[in-house]
């Protein structure tokens, strides 16, 4: 090859104002307030005075360019050329006219892109890569979430939530999915099966032995070859070892199991964020559909849409209700699992006389 | 010619549904695509997924490639799934890179743009882009090794830079905030941009203990949820009082009725700083209002944050690995940014922290994490940085410590406030 290689240009993050709405970028820094004339379109209102509504669609996240080039068409056809994408993975039409509002809702409906996720609505779930394209996952994360949000659609297209529900998943237990008002995330039962042939050639192995957080390993002859062996009492299943050393297989198609977490909180409205707590386990890591997922989260959806109070996150709603009530209300068991041993974890117990009869 | 289409049944029961589903666009690859190659890089990864899907496994392993230059920002992926002969089980997918790619805070893009990155990707890749990231890259997902520098090159002529991976300064995430939000403090856009493309040595040559992070969200609400994810979180917010127009108020109450105010925006402040006047206009005791942004949230257009504008900083927010989960605390709970040289300061702050975090933080471990082990006060006296009560939810419990030094300590403090 001739082509001498040329050093990058270390442009970093790109100006977003060559890309914005003009409308946006006009009145930048200058909204005065919004409102939401139907569920899943947000109103906004300059200080100058200008209009924009905001239509929010659903997308797959993971997007093949036949279907990212429709999506493009629509927005060339109403938004001047002009899209954006929220934190969450939905994708978002501006418009300056009302008029163009049904048009572009009808547009978006009949080319398969329900539109939702505003206000207090289950949005779209936080996901990750999954057995699509990661290297650790002990499940699949977009195909999770497909089927999730099919079953959870009637509430992704209304409003009718205490507050809005974020929703997030991740394929092991080091969670990219981040915190959520409910979360679904792999949970290991059995330690790692080692590949003893494989260890001494495939990793480093004290930094191996640094990754586990419960110093369940150490280093160990097998066959007279050097690697790893993993002291089972003490082991908590974690799979903080795995990516280091792939030999450590966690994954089983068996004992991978599902868990569930509820009333994680990252804004600062009212109550401080607050991590999720789990309080279901043990359910099937059922591809293609994983019906028992989605059997529990409905249950808590339908206990805290039932129960809560108007702008209660679901964490804080457990709050004031009590986690004896929670349990009640869903039908979830409670078990010794549920009460935490981890690091700090006497600040979880009820340190009062406080009971709720 | 036609593939030889393998057999998806269980992923195929991800097509129906009222979502728009990402196997559906897969397999429109695979059929309607006119290039060949990447019908075959679709077959391929469909039957891949379908391994997993019925094996209930992964199969695929990283490995080290990056660009030209550059040490990280593509995540390689090699197909696990091999016949006896050791040829792949589905060779035209069998490497299956992905590229991290900054994208322009705030998400914002015209469709002329997002059709010239698929047409590099159509030409190069797999045809799948993955918008985004949970860390906020745009992804072209899925090419093989000989594609990645010309891919590269391309996008890099156009503008794109590659994103972070691996222990480094990753890429970074801005709200919407000012450019269609009214709750605003800040110019999240230029924060997001000065901070990372300050950084970008120690994003594309990772060489940090490991990651760093920064989230930029414009109020309280914090939609990057940056005190859960970010090793540096900036927070918009402001410091005088807030804002009230009365008639909106009265409008509001007069709309939704006195008891709906009193049960979901007077009683639900955390700070009692809200309370309903007898002529139905508000009264906001700003001094303890702690700017959650919840009667703001509710009212709209009665409520709006205050003129004298700036950020709050919280340090050491991460995800589980390797101590749990940890929230970001107060590093800084308040900063103007409004000058150029207000933006100096808090790069040269970011800077301190990174450099401390890789001097002092062992390997693998996140910002949160070493604060943890060393305590916030030494950290702080390591960056420079004074001590301040807003860093703290209440002073310590625990007799168990040495103060020798008490004295010097309070003069300080003393000094401090009279300076
Ligand atoms: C070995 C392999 C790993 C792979 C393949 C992987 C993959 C990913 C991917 C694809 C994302 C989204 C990236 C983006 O938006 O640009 C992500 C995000 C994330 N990863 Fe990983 N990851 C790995 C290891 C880890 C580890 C060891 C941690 C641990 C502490 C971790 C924590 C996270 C978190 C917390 C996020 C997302 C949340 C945020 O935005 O901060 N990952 N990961
Ligand atoms: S949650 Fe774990 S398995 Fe899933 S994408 Fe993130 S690192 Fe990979
Ligand atoms: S799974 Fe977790 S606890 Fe068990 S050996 Fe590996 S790192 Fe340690
Ligand atoms: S964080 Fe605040 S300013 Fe940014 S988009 Fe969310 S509500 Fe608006
Ligand atoms: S912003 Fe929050 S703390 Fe301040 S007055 Fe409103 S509800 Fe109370």
């Amino acid at each position: 090859m001739s082509n001498a290689p040329v050093m990058p240009i270390e442009s970093g993050t790109p100006d977003s104002f060559q890309y914005m709405h003009p409308t946006l970028r006009k009145n930048y820094g200058q909204w005065a307030y919004h409102d939401r004339p139907r569920p899943g379109v947000l109103h906004h209102v300059s200080n100058f005075g200008d209009e924009v509504w905001t239509v929010k669609a659903a997308s797959p996240r993971q997007l093949d360019i036949l279907t990212l080039r429709e999506i493009c068409d629509i927005a060339d056809e109403f938004c001047k050329g002009y899209l954006r994408f929220t934190m969450r993975g939905n994708i978002e039409y501006m418009v300056t006219e009302e008029s163009q509002l049904e048009p572009l809702i009808k547009r978006l409906n009949d080319a398969g892109y329900p539109i939702g996720g505003t206000g207090n609505s289950v949005t779209m779930i936080s996901h990750t890569q999954g057995w699509l394209h990661c290297d650790i996952p002990g499940t699949d994360a977009s195909g999770v979430v497909k089927s999730l949000m099919d079953e959870l659609i009637d509430e992704f297209v209304v409003e009718e939530m205490p507050n809005r529900v974020h929703i997030t998943t991740s394929c092991c237990q080091i969670n990219c999915g981040g915190q959520g008002d409910i979360a679904i995330n792999i949970q290991h039962t059995k330690p790692p099966k080692i590949n003893h042939d494989l260890v001494g050639n495939a990793c480093e192995r004290p930094s191996v032995v640094a990754r586990c957080p419960v110093a369940a390993i150490r280093p160990a002859m097998v066959n007279g070859k050097p690697t790893l062996e993993v002291d089972e009492k003490k082991c908590i299943c974690c799979g903080a070892c795995f990516p280091p050393c792939p030999p450590m297989q966690i994954n089983d198609p068996e004992h991978s199991k599902l868990a569930v977490w509820v009333g994680g909180k990252h804004s600062n409205a009212r109550s401080k964020p607050m991590f999720h707590k789990l309080v279901a386990a043990g359910l099937p890591n059922n591809a293609p559909r994983w019906p028992e997922v989605a059997g529990v989260v409905k249950k808590i959806l339908a206990a805290y849409k039932e129960n809560a109070n108007d702008y209660e996150r679901m964490g804080e709603w457990v709050e004031r209700i009590g986690w004896q009530q929670f349990f009640d209300l869903t039908g979830l068991p409670f078990t010794k699992y549920h009460i935490d041993n981890w690091r700090g974890s006497r600040n979880s117990l009820n340190q009062s006389a406080h009971i709720r009869f | 010619m036609a593939i030889d289409k393998h057999d998806t049944p269980m992923i195929d029961q991800l097509v129906p549904g009222p979502w728009p589903s990402f196997i559906k666009g897969i397999q429109r690859l695979r059929d309607e695509h006119p290039s060949e190659r990447i019908n075959g890089m679709a077959n391929d990864l469909l039957g891949q997924l379908e391994t997993s899907y019925e094996t209930r496994k992964g199969y695929w392993k990283g490995g080290t490639i990056s660009v030209f230059g550059y040490g990280g920002g593509i995540i390689p992926r090699f197909t696990e799934l091999k016949n006896e002969d050791g040829n792949s089980r589905f060779p035209e997918a069998q490497e299956f890179h992905t590229m991290r790619i900054q994208p322009p805070g705030g998400f914002h893009y015209t469709t002329d743009m997002l059709r010239t990155i698929m047409d590099l990707d159509e030409k190069h890749g797999s045809g799948m882009i993955c918008l985004h990231g949970q860390t906020g890259n745009l992804m072209l997902v899925g090419m093989d090794s000989d594609a990645i520098q010309p891919l590269f090159d391309e996008m890099n002529a156009i503008g794109w830079d590659l994103g972070g991976a691996g222990p480094c300064v990753r890429t970074g995430m801005s709200c919407v905030g000012a450019a269609r939000c009214e709750h605003s403090n800040a110019d999240e856009i230029k924060i997001n941009r000065v901070l990372l493309n300050n950084f970008q040595d120690d994003m594309h040559r990772p060489a940090l203990p490991y990651k760093f992070k920064f989230k930029v969200s414009g109020c309280a609400n914090d939609c990057t949820n940056s005190i859960q994810r970010a090793d540096m979180a900036i927070i918009g917010t402001w410091r005088d009082d807030m804002k009230v127009n009365q008639d909106e108020v009265k409008a509001y109450v007069e709309k939704k009725g006195r008891k709906y105010v009193v049960d979901n925006v007077i009683s639900r402040c955390p700070t009692n700083s809200l309370s309903l006047n007898d002529d139905d206009t508000l009264e906001v005791n700003n001094k303890d209002c702690v700017r959650c942004m919840h009667c703001i949230n509710v009212m709209t257009k009665a409520l709006s944050a205050g003129d004298d504008k700036g950020v709050t900083l919280l340090i050491g927010g991460k995800r589980t690995l390797k101590i749990g989960d940890l929230f970001g605390t107060v590093l800084v709970p308040f900063m103007k940014l409004d000058t150029d040289e207000d933006y100096e300061k808090l790069v040269e702050l970011a800077e301190e922290c990174i450099d401390f975090f890789a001097e002092n933080a062992l390997e693998h471990e996140r910002t949160g994490e070493m604060i943890e082990r060393i305590g916030l006060a030494n950290f702080l006296e390591g960056i420079g940085v004074d001590i301040d009560p807003n860093m703290i939810n209440h002073p310590r419990v625990s007799s168990y410590v040495r103060m020798d030094d008490w004295d010097e300590e309070a003069a300080k403090w003393k000094e401090s406030k009279a300076g």
